[in-house]
């Protein structure tokens, strides 16, 4: 009985429960909503180092936390946004950043996709162009761009034809 | 010249498939630190009570020094502990210590119980100054030439293959060199 009753009361709890991904927890949250929300802003796209696939926004790891916190305050002491982002990249690198920066560095990263689209898009124009171009020559049929009979084959074809009647 | 361009797609895939194979043994937790030739950032940490001497950036000056963040409720920190220890006592290096995030009387036991090596150990109860040498994952350590900047840094344990190949040939380096 007591069993049950603790089970239903858990669940009771758990779909009252807001559901959110933020690991976010009541006493970081500033006063200001404002602030607040440039604070989860950034957060989003700071990298836990810890679980590296989850924002510090997300991530429940102590280090996490002491992030959340420490942006929390560099907002409240002034910092623009930029500012933040630069305090944390000035002691973890730019691997803190979700989003990377466009760098010399990064660049392959930004561009290596347009550039192998535009490839892709030369090839295929370069491939369709030859297509058209063979076909140019002879009449649109199956095998068009074969050779006709010669007239040594056409009698050869002509005779198998009439046996096969025969 | 033709059919070369058939082979293409193949040569890709190989391309792309060995660079995927070199991945596996890249370690994703080995970051490069941001603060490599860079001098160690501005602090100033108090003493473990019942020791004489904490850590600050003025101590980290005229010697060729191993910096090394520790807790006592870090598990890798005492198997990387006889390792350090031994840099300290057979090696001769100076070795310093950030206790981080710990309670001072864990971390004392934990010295009575395994051995203290550091030369002299700040404390840093919140992270804060930890956060600030870029630190991610305890234990971490970072090998400071004489002007106080920092030259290599290593996130685990240390490991006797790590000390043969890089710290010792380094520490030797950075001996030499100023």
């Amino acid at each position: 009985m007591r069993a049950l009753l603790s089970t239903t009361l858990m669940a009771v709890l758990l779909a009252l429960t807001p559901v959110t991904a933020s690991a976010v927890q009541p006493d970081e949250v500033l006063k200001d909503p404002a602030l607040e929300g440039r604070a989860r802003e950034i957060s989003k796209d700071l990298r836990c180092l810890v679980c590296q696939n989850q924002s510090i926004d997300d991530s429940n790891a102590p280090l996490a936390r002491d992030l959340r916190v420490l942006v929390r305050e560099r907002l409240t002491a002034g910092d623009s946004n930029q500012q933040v982002l630069s305090f944390v990249t000035d002691r973890y690198g730019d691997y803190v950043l979700l989003r990377p920066p466009f760098k010399a560095t990064t660049l392959f990263l930004w561009i290596g996709p347009f550039v192998i689209l535009a490839i892709g898009g030369v090839v295929t124009a370069l491939y369709l162009r030859g297509r058209k171009g063979a076909a140019a020559d002879g009449p649109m049929t199956a095998g068009g761009d074969t050779a006709p009979l010669t007239e040594d084959e056409r009698r050869r074809l002509d005779a198998l034809l009439r046996k096969d009647k025969a | 010249m033709r059919r070369l361009i058939y082979l293409l797609p193949l040569l890709l895939f190989v391309g792309v498939g060995v660079a995927f194979l070199r991945g596996f043994d890249r370690d994703p937790r080995d970051i490069p630190s941001a603060l490599i030739d860079k001098p160690a950032p501005e602090f100033s940490l108090p003493p473990l009570p019942g020791h004489k001497e904490g850590l600050s950036n003025a101590t980290l000056k005229g010697d060729v020094t191993l910096v090394n963040v520790f807790a006592s409720w870090c598990i890798p920190c005492k198997a990387e502990h006889p390792i350090i220890t031994r840099l300290a006592r057979e090696q001769g290096v100076t070795v310093r210590g950030i206790n981080h995030k710990d309670k001072a009387e864990d971390a004392i036991a934990w010295l009575n119980r395994n051995g203290d090596p550091y030369a002299s150990i700040g404390v840093d109860l919140d992270g804060r100054v930890s956060i600030d040498w870029g630190v991610y994952g305890v234990p971490e350590t970072f090998l400071l030439d004489r002007q106080g900047r920092i030259r290599f840094k290593h996130v685990g344990p240390l490991t006797p293959q790590v000390v043969e190949e890089q710290i010792l040939p380094m520490v030797k380096h950075l001996r030499s060199a100023s």
